[in-house]
């Protein structure tokens, strides 16, 4: 058993479909045993493409894949004993529920009492126990679902795939399946590898995750570090919503700097992988941000804005705003604060703290 | 307020009942529907019902004997049937003779030549002769136009046509036939010819359904599977045959097959000795190859159409729990395309077991199929009760193979494209 080391490996994994273009450009990817990790990212992005890889129905071009320390290159998916949910769940129509779950114990050759024990097991840790003699057509979005991951536990894998799952349910339904997700991951110990291209998903369920842009790993990180701490722009732009002010990263001292916006003035911003000189692209989260009629300390960062747009959301109201020549700068004001002068055309300031300000990679 | 009362009738605002209201709003719309489809059902009628109507009623049909000897059809319920009849029975046989017209005499003398073989010439003779009688007693006069009125086979012959129906072309078409008082008996061993040709129509299509099947079946797979530019290509190269005379196709086999055709050309060519030249052409091999090569996209277009609906992830998902690729495809993808399997089988069976052009040219003496046979009797015999017996036994095969299709897999299953 190479315990010790990590369950999934990618070392230096590379794909390209046509020998023109890479779709995975070099990949590397530790996953620890019992971990969620998630690959997050816009469609086009690679990350089904590597889940494919380690499902096996992809050939990686160049590198290593590795399980339990193990390169599983070479060996067929129906060898690999990894379970996986897809996308469209894929239950054998022409099978009933319990038939499906019987399916991985059946080419196990597995006893048929140990294999009604495991599917009634399996179906009842769904919630589905009573549905087992239904076809995958006589059930809803929602209950395939949850066939389709009793499923790809049945026949206990340690690593579980997922290939965006929830994508077909409606909104109410693919929250609470995840956490039914997590619960069961919580309590199987299964290692997942989740593929998606919902942040709110990812975010909720992970106990890392893998943002995806361009065949590369942006950023891999825990959530909170994620949402709190994106690295580049694209990774800020992409996981919850951002203001963006462009300017020129000044000079640098223990990680902060002086974002010179031109004539809008200049503000203090945490300087994220850029140098003196550099262009920037500045991000603010608009949950981060006060807006006041009234001009802030000087101690802390501020501009002036403008009220252009109000918009009621229930616990919240969007705030749109002018402010150094964004006019779709967005701030979230709970609706607990909500003060009478916040009008569209009031003029004033938003200010914010220096470390939920960060200067990143410019984006045009 | 008043509540709708359960066992009352709903009215509209107006006080019409609901359900007259509704039915007026939508008979316009319904009359439209079916004046929209009135041509094509009266033509099915036409062309399809009424002939299959009237096919079924020749084939059992059996008044005209009736109707043109009536009298010796009444007299023959009081003979027993042991010995050659007396005077009445003669006396009525030359009183319905000399009433008919030659016309009628000769379509009942055809009719009659199938039951027994000899009525046609001693009808003619009798028919020609019988000016020369002019008077009773008529059994010695008739005996001596024709000693066949003397024996006993003949008279005997006539209880099989004394109904006006008769189940007789069916008997026929399976090698039986009437004995003395509709009882049924074999045909005599050398008449035997129908129980080996419908044998070898059942034998014929499965066989080619078989065929198909294995050869169609990779062919489909190929199609739904491959990128579309490729699948594009083999489409058309399955089409255009199905898109080419059938005549022109027969013949390129016929080049193919002979024995100094193409294939055996190029065997001898390859060291087959000259004198082992295969028999392909002419025979029942003949009949299997060229019908397998036409009736090949009647298999592979519905399996096809199964199979694009079948996303590759279930192939994918039987393999990542563990199936072998073949075993993920024997208890995964194949159960799936039984639908296009079942309507593909049973299209090509249908087809095949009605088949008669390609057995025609290319069958040779045992390549024969019934439908050829049928068209024998259509065209050359002329005897239609005995086609339309063939056709009925066809079309009621063909109906019990759709009900056990429907009993076994459900007909909602079957997917033609």
């Amino acid at each position: 058993m190479g315990s010790s080391g990590p369950f999934v490996r990618y070392e230096n994994v590379q794909k390209s479909y046509d020998g023109e273009t890479l779709v995975v450009k070099n990949l590397n990817l530790d996953i620890a045993k019992g971990e969620f990790v998630t690959m997050l990212g816009p469609s086009g992005s690679g990350k089904t493409t590597c889940l494919m890889m380690l499902a096996g129905f992809e050939t990686a071009t160049h590198g290593d894949i590795m399980l339990d320390g193990k390169p599983i290159n070479n060996i067929p998916p129906h060898k690999r004993g990894i379970g996986m949910v897809f996308q469209n769940y894929a239950l054998f129509p022409h099978m009933t529920v319990n038939e499906n779950l019987a399916f991985p114990l059946s080419v196990r050759k597995m006893g048929k009492a140990d294999t009604e024990e495991k599917v009634r097991r399996a179906l009842d840790m769904v919630q589905m126990g009573q549905f087992g003699d239904r076809r995958p057509g006589q059930l809803s979005g929602g209950q395939q679902q949850r066939v389709a991951l009793a499923r790809a536990l049945v026949f206990e894998p340690e690593l579980v795939l997922m290939d965006e799952p929830l994508g077909a349910l409606d909104k109410q339904l693919r929250e609470h399946m995840q956490y039914e997700i997590k619960h069961i991951h919580e309590s199987l110990g299964v290692t997942v590898v989740y593929v998606t291209h919902d942040q709110s998903e990812a975010l909720t369920m992970s106990n890392r995750i893998a943002v995806f842009d361009d065949g590369i790993i942006q950023q891999l990180a825990d959530p909170v570090t994620l949402y709190e701490k994106p690295e580049n722009s694209f990774v800020a732009q992409f996981i919850g919503e951002n203001n963006k002010l462009s300017g020129t990263v000044g000079a640098i001292s223990k990680g902060v700097t002086t974002v010179d916006l031109g004539k809008h003035g200049s503000i203090k911003a945490a300087a994220v992988n850029v140098s003196k000189g550099d262009k920037t692209t500045v991000s603010l989260r608009p949950e981060r941000i006060e807006f006041s009629s009234k001009k802030p300390a000087a101690s802390k960062p501020s501009l002036p804005a403008k009220v252009l747009e109000l918009i009621y959301l229930g616990d919240h109201i969007r705030c749109r705003l002018d402010v150094a020549g964004n006019d779709e700068f967005i701030v979230k004001v709970p609706n607990s604060s909500l003060s009478a002068d916040l009008k569209p055309g009031v003029k004033g300031h938003v200010s914010w703290k220096t470390e939920d300000c960060r200067a990143l990679d410019f984006v045009g | 307020m008043s509540s709708v009362d359960q066992n009352q009738t709903l009215m509209t605002q107006d006080g019409v009942p609901l359900k007259v209201s509704l039915k007026r709003s939508q008979r316009r719309s319904k009359m439209r529907a079916f004046m929209l489809v009135f041509p094509l059902l009266a033509f099915i009628f036409i062309s399809f019902i009424v002939p299959i109507g009237s096919l079924f009623t020749r084939s059992v049909d059996d008044t005209l004997v009736n109707e043109v000897l009536p009298l010796t059809f009444e007299e023959l319920k009081n003979w027993d049937g042991q010995d050659v009849p007396g005077e009445p029975m003669f006396a009525a046989m030359f009183m319905d003779l000399k009433n008919a017209d030659k016309i009628q005499i000769g379509r009942v003398s055809t009719r009659m030549n199938y039951e027994k073989s000899g009525w046609k010439s001693l009808l003619k003779k009798t028919s020609r002769k019988m000016k020369n009688i002019d008077g009773p007693p008529y059994k010695e006069q008739m005996l001596k136009i024709h000693k066949r009125w003397g024996k006993v086979e003949f008279w005997q012959s006539l209880t099989a046509m004394k109904d006006p129906y008769t189940l007789g072309y069916y008997l026929n078409s399976v090698d039986l036939k009437y004995g003395y008082n509709k009882s049924i008996e074999q045909q005599p061993e050398k008449r035997q010819v129908y129980n080996l040709l419908w044998k070898r129509t059942l034998l014929v299509s499965l066989l080619v359904t078989v065929f198909c099947l294995l050869l169609g079946y990779p062919v489909a797979h190929l199609l739904a599977t491959l990128p579309l530019s490729k699948s594009n290509l083999l489409m058309i190269c399955v089409l255009i045959p199905f898109w080419t005379s059938l005549l022109v196709r027969i013949v390129s086999w016929m080049v193919m097959l002979q024995q100094e055709g193409v294939v055996n050309d190029t065997l001898v060519a390859f060291g087959l000795p000259e004198e082992w030249r295969l028999p392909m052409m002419y025979n029942f091999t003949g009949t299997l190859i060229v019908m397998t090569q036409i009736l090949l996209p009647f298999m592979i277009l519905p399996i096809y159409s199964v199979m694009k609906t079948i996303p590759p992830s279930y192939m994918r998902a039987a393999q990542n729990l563990g199936a072998t690729p073949t075993l993920a495809f024997l208890r995964v993808y194949m159960p799936q395309t039984l639908p296009g399997i079942g309507a593909g089988s049973i299209l090509v069976f249908i087809v095949a077991i009605g088949y008669y052009i390609t057995p025609e040219l290319v069958g040779g003496k045992d390549g024969r199929l019934i439908g050829n046979f049928i068209a024998f009797h259509m065209q050359n015999t002329l005897n239609w009760g005995l086609a339309a017996a063939m056709g009925v036994i066809l079309l009621a095969g063909i109906l019990i193979l759709y009900w056990l299709y429907d009993k076994i897999v459900g007909i909602d299953n079957m997917k033609m494209g």
